[in-house]
C-alpha cells in the first residue's frame, strides 16, 4: 500500500532544469491521468494496485496497457467496474509507470498494448482486481456496522446492509478498505451475470480529442526545453563518416549539432522549425556500407529463389503433400507476393527526455512500458531504479511503437545535453524511411487434384523475411520463426488454420534482407490470408466449384471458423443476385489473435480499371465482447488499414533505402475510397479472442477474391495501383 | 515577428517569417491542438480556419497573412467545445487514437458553414484528411448528424 511517488524525483529535476535554463514556452505537462503519476495524493491510499477511491467517491482505475485509439482504457475499466460494482459516471483512468511496477514486483503485469492483447491477457487479474477491491469495500463497511459481510452487498459505489437498510458509501469506507488484508480467495461473476461487461459504453477519453487539449507527446512543453531533430543514414546499417557542422550550427535557434551513435545526426534548437530547416541544411558524409547496393529488385530476386529452395522450415504437415501432387491428374499453381509497408502513424515518432548523471525520465507514447524503460535504462548507462517512462497516449502505435529504436536515440540526445529537457521528434520524412516494416514475403500454391475436382494435397512454400530473427533471435526455434505461420498453424488457440487438406505441406524458406521487419497490424496474417485464401478461390474457379462451397467441404472439423464465414455469406446474400452496379462478391476467412474472422465483400471495376468497394461485411466471433462498439469501430479501421495497404501500400528500396518518404509517395485510403461496413459480433463465449487486429487479415483476401469474381483477374502482387484491373 | 489574429485575438509572435503557421500556433502561440501530420499539407492533420476557410497550416508560412486574416484553430472553434460538429464526434465517439481529429473536425466545421445539408458526395470532396485508425465512416456519420442538428457556424 505504499503510496506511488517515485516519480516526484524527476518532477523536482524539472524544476531545478527549469531554474538552471531559459524558460521559453511556459510549462505544458498533460494532466495526471495521461502522465500517469501514480496515486492522486498522499491522503488517498489504494484499496489495490488497481483502484484508487477518494472521499468523493471518484474512482481512479490505473492502466498498465496503453490507449492509442484501440478503446482498450474503456474496456479495462469496464472489466475492473464489473466486479468492484462503482458508479461508472465517477471513473477516470490514470497510467501507471514501469518504474513503479519494478518497485512492485510487477504488480500490474504485462505493459505490452499489441497482438491485440491489451484485453484478452489482462482480463482475468483486472477483473479480480476490481473483485478484490470491492471486498475489501464491502468488508470495511460490515466491520463499520459490525455485521457479518455476508449481510452486505454493493452496487454503484455504495454498501448497503440488507437487513438494516443502513447505506455507506465506497468513498467512506475506502480508507478502511485500504488497510485490510486483500482477500485469499477472489471468486469472478459468471458471463451471464455481467451487466458492464458486453455493454457499448462511451469511450472514457473522447472528450478532449474534440478540442485539441489532449496532450500527446509531440506537444509537450516543459521549462527549458529544446526540441532535436534527428537523422539516422537513410540506408539501414549505415554510419556517420563525417559531420560539416557549420553548415548547420550558426542557423537561427540552433543550439547543438550533434552525433548519434554511430549512424545518426541531430541538430538541437529552441523549436522544431528552427530545428528542420537547419537539420536541411545540415551536409552529412554517410558511409552506406555494402547495402547501398540492395534494391527491390535484388530482394526480388532472393525471396524467388527461395521459392523453390530445398530446405525449408515446416509449419504445418500431415500425409505426404509433395507425393500427392506429384501422383494428382491435374496441378494447380500459382506465386503471390506481398510487399513491405510502413505503420506511418499520424504521429511521428517522438520522446521527451531528461537525462543527469543519477536519472533519466522519459515522457513518451509507447506501446510497452517496460521494453521502452529497459531501452531507456541501456541507452541512458543507469539502473532501470534510475529510469522511468511516463506515458502519454498514443497518436496510433500499430505495431510501430512497440519498438524503441527511437526513444534509443532520444536518451543518447539528451544525455550529451544533461539536466536540459529535450523533445526530439521525428519529421515525417523520417518516420517513412526509418521504419520497422511489414515483411516481405512471396509464396509459392501448389495443389493437387483429382478427377473430381478434389484437392488431394496442397504445398505453401513461403519465402522471405522473419520478423523473430530482426526482433527476437533468442525466440527463434532451432532457427525457425513460429510466428510466419500465423493462421495456418495445426493447433493452438491462437491463428488455427481452418481447413483439413488429405496431404499438407506449409514450409518457409527464411530470406532475410537489411530492411527491418516489424509487427504490423495484423502481421504474418496479412499475407497469409491473402496467400490461402485466394489460392483456395482459384481451384474453386479452376474446379468449377463455388468458392465458399468449397471451403465449407474443408471446414468441417472447424465449426468456429466455419461459422463467421457463414455468418458473412447470408449476410451479403451469397449465392443470390447481386445488387445492381455490384459486379462481383469475394469472401475469405481467417483464425488470428485468438478470433475467428470472415469478411465478404461487393465490388464494381468499371472499363478504366478503378475499382469500387460497394460493402464488406465482417463477422467477428472473439469469445466474449467486452464493448460491442468498440469492437465495431476496431473492424472499421482495420479495414481502413488493410484496404490501405491493398490499394496503395508498398515501400519500395533503393541503393539501399526506401524510397518512400511522405504520404504524397505512400497513400493511404481516404473518405472518398471508404466502403460501407456492416460488423457482425457473435461471440460464443468460452474464450477470449482479441479485436484489433483480426478482421485487417480478411479484408484484402476477401476483396481480391471480389476482383476476380467481377473481372476474371487473379490479382496475386498488391498494391492494387500497380496493377490493370480491366477486363482481359 | 509576426502579428497574427488567432482565436479573436491578436497577438505578437516572435517567429521568423518563413516559418509555416502551423509551427507559429504550436511553437510561439502555444496552440498544441493543431497536429503536424507530414508537412506537405498531403494528410490534413495541421487544418485550421482563415477567414472560414479551411487550410492546411503546414504549407502556410507566416508572412503570408496579416492581422485582417482571421484564423481560428480547434481551441477557438467554440468557447465551450460545444460547436455542432465536436457534439456530434462526442455522441458517436467517432475519435480513435484522436490524432488527426482536430483537423478532421475543423474540415467538417468548415464544410458544413458553407454547405450546411452537404451529401455524401459533398464530404468526399472536402473531407481528403488522412485518418490511420480509420474513423472515416464514423467522421462521415458526424457530419450528417451536425448538420441534421442545424449548424451556426
Amino acid at each position: 500500500m505504499a503510496p506511488l511517488d517515485n516519480v516526484a524525483p524527476s518532477r523536482r529535476l524539472l524544476l531545478k532544469g527549469a531554474a538552471a535554463g531559459a524558460v521559453l514556452f511556459g510549462f505544458h505537462l498533460p494532466p495526471k491521468q495521461a502522465l500517469g503519476q501514480g496515486a492522486p495524493s498522499a491522503q488517498v491510499p489504494e484499496v489495490n494496485a488497481w483502484v484508487v477511491i477518494h472521499p468523493d467517491d471518484r474512482v481512479v482505475l490505473r492502466m498498465a496497457r496503453s490507449e492509442m485509439g484501440q478503446g482498450t482504457r474503456t474496456g479495462l475499466a469496464q472489466m475492473i467496474a464489473e466486479e468492484l460494482h462503482c458508479d461508472w459516471s465517477k471513473i477516470s483512468t490514470e497510467y501507471v509507470t514501469p518504474g513503479q511496477s519494478l518497485a512492485r514486483n510487477r504488480a500490474w503485469g504485462a505493459f505490452l498494448t499489441a497482438g491485440s492483447q491489451g484485453i484478452r491477457n489482462s482480463q482475468d487479474y483486472v477483473r479480480k482486481g476490481g473483485a478484490a477491491a470491492r471486498i475489501m469495500l464491502v468488508a470495511a463497511a460490515a466491520t463499520r456496522w459490525g455485521v457479518p459481510a455476508a449481510e452486505c452487498t454493493a452496487k454503484d459505489s455504495v454498501v448497503t446492509h440488507g437487513p438494516t437498510g443502513r447505506t455507506l458509501r465506497y468513498g467512506e469506507v475506502a480508507a478502511d478498505a485500504a488497510k485490510l488484508t486483500p482477500p485469499a480467495e477472489v471468486p469472478l461473476k459468471d458471463p451471464s451475470d455481467w451487466t458492464v461487461i458486453n455493454t457499448s459504453k462511451p469511450r472514457l477519453d473522447t472528450a478532449a480529442k474534440t478540442t485539441g487539449s489532449l496532450i500527446y507527446g509531440s506537444d509537450l512543453k516543459m521549462p527549458g526545453m529544446l526540441v532535436a531533430v534527428p537523422r539516422r543514414c537513410p540506408v539501414f546499417g549505415g554510419t556517420v563518416r563525417a559531420i560539416d557542422r557549420a553548415s548547420a550550427a550558426a542557423l537561427p535557434g540552433v543550439r547543438h549539432v550533434l552525433q548519434v551513435g554511430d549512424g545518426a545526426v541531430a541538430v538541437v534548437a529552441d523549436t522544431f522549425w528552427q530545428a528542420k530547416t537547419a537539420l536541411d541544411a545540415l551536409k552529412v558524409d554517410w558511409d552506406v556500407g555494402e547495402n547501398g547496393q540492395v534494391s527491390s529488385a535484388t530482394i526480388d530476386a532472393r525471396l524467388t529463389e527461395g521459392l523453390d529452395a530445398a530446405e525449408a522450415f515446416i509449419g504445418n504437415q500431415n500425409g505426404d503433400a509433395r507425393a500427392a501432387i506429384g501422383a494428382a491428374p491435374r496441378k494447380l499453381e500459382a506465386v503471390y507476393s506481398y510487399p513491405f509497408q510502413n505503420h506511418a502513424p499520424m504521429e511521428p515518432m517522438n520522446a521527451t527526455v531528461v537525462w543527469t548523471a543519477e536519472r533519466c525520465d522519459v515522457w513518451c507514447p509507447t506501446q510497452n512500458g517496460e521494453a521502452a524503460l529497459a531501452a531507456t535504462a541501456q541507452a541512458a548507462g543507469l539502473p532501470q531504479q534510475q529510469c522511468d517512462i511516463h506515458r502519454v497516449d498514443l497518436g496510433g502505435g500499430f505495431g510501430r511503437r512497440t519498438t524503441h529504436d527511437w526513444l534509443i536515440d532520444a536518451v543518447l540526445i539528451a544525455k550529451q545535453i544533461p539536466g536540459v529537457p529535450i523533445k526530439t521528434m521525428w519529421t515525417r520524412e523520417e518516420d517513412m524511411v526509418q521504419g520497422r516494416y511489414h515483411p516481405v514475403t512471396k509464396a509459392k500454391l501448389t495443389a493437387g487434384i483429382d478427377a473430381n475436382g478434389e484437392i488431394t494435397g496442397l504445398h505453401m512454400r513461403i519465402s522471405g523475411q522473419s520478423i523473430l530473427s530482426f526482433v527476437f533471435p533468442n525466440a527463434l526455434q532451432a532457427g525457425r520463426d513460429p510466428v510466419v505461420f500465423q493462421g495456418l498453424n495445426p493447433t493452438g488457440n491462437d491463428s488455427r488454420i481452418g481447413y483439413s487438406f488429405p496431404n499438407l505441406l506449409i514450409d518457409h524458406a527464411m530470406r532475410n534482407t537489411h530492411v527491418p521487419p516489424h509487427f504490423w497490424r495484423g502481421v504474418n496474417h496479412n499475407q497469409n490470408a491473402v496467400y490461402l485464401e485466394c489460392f483456395l478461390d482459384e481451384v474453386a474457379h479452376a474446379t468449377g466449384q463455388d468458392p465458399l462451397a468449397l471451403r465449407r467441404k474443408l471446414m468441417a472439423n472447424h465449426p468456429k471458423h466455419l461459422g463467421v464465414l457463414n455468418a458473412v455469406a447470408e449476410r451479403i446474400g451469397w449465392g443470390g443476385p447481386l445488387p445492381e452496379g455490384v459486379q462481383g462478391r469475394g469472401i475469405a476467412q481467417q483464425m488470428g489473435f485468438g478470433s475467428y474472422v470472415a469478411a465478404a465483400a461487393d465490388v464494381s471495376v468499371n472499363d478504366q480499371g478503378v475499382l469500387r468497394i460497394h460493402r464488406i461485411v465482417a463477422a467477428t466471433d472473439c469469445g466474449y465482447a467486452v464493448n460491442p462498439q468498440q469492437i465495431q469501430m476496431q473492424v472499421e479501421g482495420s479495414f481502413v488499414y488493410g484496404l490501405s495497404a491493398l490499394l496503395y501500400g508498398a515501400c519500395t528500396v533503393k541503393d539501399g533505402a526506401i524510397e518512400q518518404t511522405n504520404f504524397d509517395t505512400y497513400n493511404v485510403l481516404r473518405m472518398d475510397e471508404m466502403p460501407k461496413v456492416e460488423t457482425i459480433v457473435m461471440p460464443s463465449g468460452g474464450f477470449w479472442g482479441g479485436v484489433g487486429e483480426p478482421t485487417i487479415m480478411v479484408a484484402a483476401p476477401a476483396v481480391l477474391n471480389a476482383i476476380f469474381a467481377a473481372t476474371g483477374k487473379r490479382i496475386r502482387t498488391v498494391p492494387l495501383k500497380d496493377q490493370d484491373l480491366r477486363r482481359a | 515577428m509576426a502579428k497574427l489574429n488567432v482565436n479573436g485575438a491578436v497577438v505578437e509572435l516572435d517567429v521568423a517569417t518563413e516559418t509555416p503557421l502551423l509551427w507559429a500556433l504550436r511553437d510561439h502561440a502555444g496552440l498544441t491542438g493543431t497536429k503536424y501530420g507530414c508537412g506537405i499539407a498531403a494528410c490534413g492533420a495541421c487544418t485550421v480556419h482563415i477567414d472560414g476557410q479551411a487550410i492546411r497550416s503546414c504549407i502556410t508560412p507566416v508572412s503570408a497573412l496579416d492581422e485582417s486574416q482571421k484564423i481560428v484553430t480547434i481551441e477557438g472553434l467554440s468557447p465551450d467545445g460545444n460547436h455542432p460538429v465536436q457534439v456530434a464526434w462526442r455522441e458517436l465517439d467517432v475519435p480513435q487514437c484522436g490524432f488527426c481529429q482536430s483537423g478532421m473536425i475543423m474540415a467538417a466545421a468548415a464544410l458544413l458553414a458553407q454547405t450546411p445539408r452537404p451529401t455524401d458526395e459533398d464530404i468526399n470532396v472536402a473531407m481528403s484528411n488522412i485518418c490511420r485508425c480509420g474513423t472515416y465512416n464514423r467522421v462521415r456519420a458526424g457530419i450528417h448528424k451536425a448538420a441534421a442538428g442545424g449548424i451556426t457556424g
